[in-house]
């Protein structure tokens, strides 16, 4: 049952931030609702307030083909974002993780700033988002500022917002022309156990891999690049014996940068094992479109 | 963040109520509702309309799917008041002049259904996905009815039923 609490429906940011600073611990931002509301109907999360930030114009998508860089305000839903004929043409690996993620319902009300400001350890967006690069816009009280994906999930639930901060938009810088990307993941119903996701982009003639991207989420309290995995790759050949060497280095490099535990959906090494395994198949997959021409 | 203290009358908390108009099911309503109201507590309790139903309240079984503006919402885990302004649909509004609507039809000339409990939110999903998708792939009902769980039937006669609501529709 949720208990009662107050209503507040501010249409400015400073408006909003001010009311965050106000209330304190007893307040907390609403967007969507769909993971703070089961949250609070389980009585895990208390809140005498909630200061409900979807009339501060903040659900715009924008890409900006000169400078290459998407914008997602914090307030779009999966839903958009999944049917953005922009992000299908030019993310391809976004569109298709929001498509898979949790079930249309969720999509049709769920926010990526809310799926980043709660900072569940099982988030698809997150992980995906490190792969590109992805930066946030927070403001407060003392202004706005511009920070990394990987600097504002701190820990499970805990991010880098200060408390009268909250997210405004995520930037999205495009992967190069010919990049390849790929992402996927291990998942019962609603709630992925294991996300790894690459992107390979090919050096300029084209025989090798210039720059590695891989990155793996739900496997500990926050999702992560990981740096041995990306340098096992970097300048390895696309195809044969040596790629296929790199690859398995890579996978190993996953292996030991999971801290899984223990659930219904799997036990730590089950997990750890999958982790490796997944790594192996989205490098695939991600040399191959790059092979083909690029698909990010 | 502050645990929730269970004791009876320490959480002294004020019931807030906001006013909203909205439309259910093609009828106006206008009504005031504490802003902790879910929409499934406001459309079963407040306005009788018991079609949607409770089961996982967790947003993962899909037995309470209603339509928001046309798109699918767990009405347990979404806020009355957030209906203000916007129009409802739930399994109550979809037969006209006692003919049931041709999703309704194909469920039963399906036979996609054995206890029922999932069926209001599997029709309600299916009018979602045929919005969006008019002939859909059997991926694309995948897709949309996989958040949708029946414990019946198997799944094989529902997937049956919607491809023939696509055709008849």
């Amino acid at each position: 049952m949720l208990q009662p609490f107050q209503l507040h429906e501010p249409t400015t940011v400073p408006e909003a931030s001010g009311l965050l600073a106000r209330l304190g611990d007893e307040g907390r931002i609403y967007a969507g609702g769909t993971e703070l509301l089961l949250a609070m109907k389980q009585g895990l999360l208390r809140y005498r307030h909630l200061v409900n930030i979807k009339r501060l114009g903040l659900e715009t998508i924008a890409f900006d083909e000169a400078a290459g860089r998407l914008r997602l305000g914090a307030t779009a839903t999966h839903r958009a974002v999944e049917r953005s004929e922009v992000i299908g043409r030019r993310y391809p690996m976004l569109a298709s993780m929001e498509r898979h993620l949790a079930n249309v319902r969720v999509r049709a009300v769920g926010t990526v700033g809310g799926n980043l400001s709660f900072a569940e350890p099982h988030s698809d967006l997150a992980t995906v988002l490190l792969l590109y690069n992805a930066t946030v816009t927070v403001g407060g009280a003392s202004g706005r500022r511009t920070i990394g994906v990987a600097d504002l999930l701190l820990d499970a639930y805990t991010t880098a917002l200060a408390p009268d901060e909250l997210l405004l938009e995520i930037d999205v810088p495009a992967l190069p022309a010919g990049a390849g990307a790929d992402y996927r993941k291990f998942a019962f119903f609603e709630r992925p156990s294991v996300g790894v996701g690459a992107v390979v982009i090919p050096s300029a003639g084209g025989g090798g891999i210039a720059e590695a991207r891989v990155a793996v989420g739900c496997v500990g309290p926050v999702p992560r690049r990981v740096a041995d995995a990306e340098g096992a790759l970097a300048g390895a050949p696309l195809r044969g014996a040596a790629f296929e060497r790199a690859v398995g280095q890579a996978a190993d490099a996953v292996r030991r940068a999971c801290d899984p535990v223990d659930d219904l959906y799997g036990s730590a090494d089950y997990k750890r094992h999958l982790a490796g395994v997944f790594a192996e198949r989205a490098l695939t997959a991600a040399c191959g479109h790059a092979v083909a021409g690029g698909r990010g | 963040m502050i645990q929730e203290d269970r004791r009876t009358g320490a959480d002294e908390t004020p019931a807030q109520t906001v006013a909203i108009d909205a439309q259910v099911n093609g009828r106006r309503v206008r009504a005031a509702v504490p802003t902790h109201r879910t929409l499934l507590d406001f459309l079963r309790e407040d306005l009788a309309l018991t079609a949607a139903k409770r089961a996982c309240d967790v947003q993962v079984c899909g037995a309470c799917t209603v339509l928001v503006d046309g798109l699918p919402v767990s009405a347990c885990t979404y806020l009355a008041f957030e209906i203000n302004g916007k129009s409802v649909e739930t399994c109550e509004g979809l037969a006209q002049q006692g003919a049931l609507h041709p999703i309704q039809q194909a469920f039963v000339d399906a036979g996609a259904l054995q206890c029922g409990y999932c069926t209001p939110g599997m029709i309600m999903i299916t009018k979602a996905l045929l919005a969006d998708h008019p002939r859909p792939s059997v991926d694309e009902i995948k897709e949309y009815l996989h958040g949708n769980i029946c414990r019946c039937t198997g799944y094989k006669k529902i997937l049956d039923a919607v491809l023939a609501a696509a055709e008849a529709e």
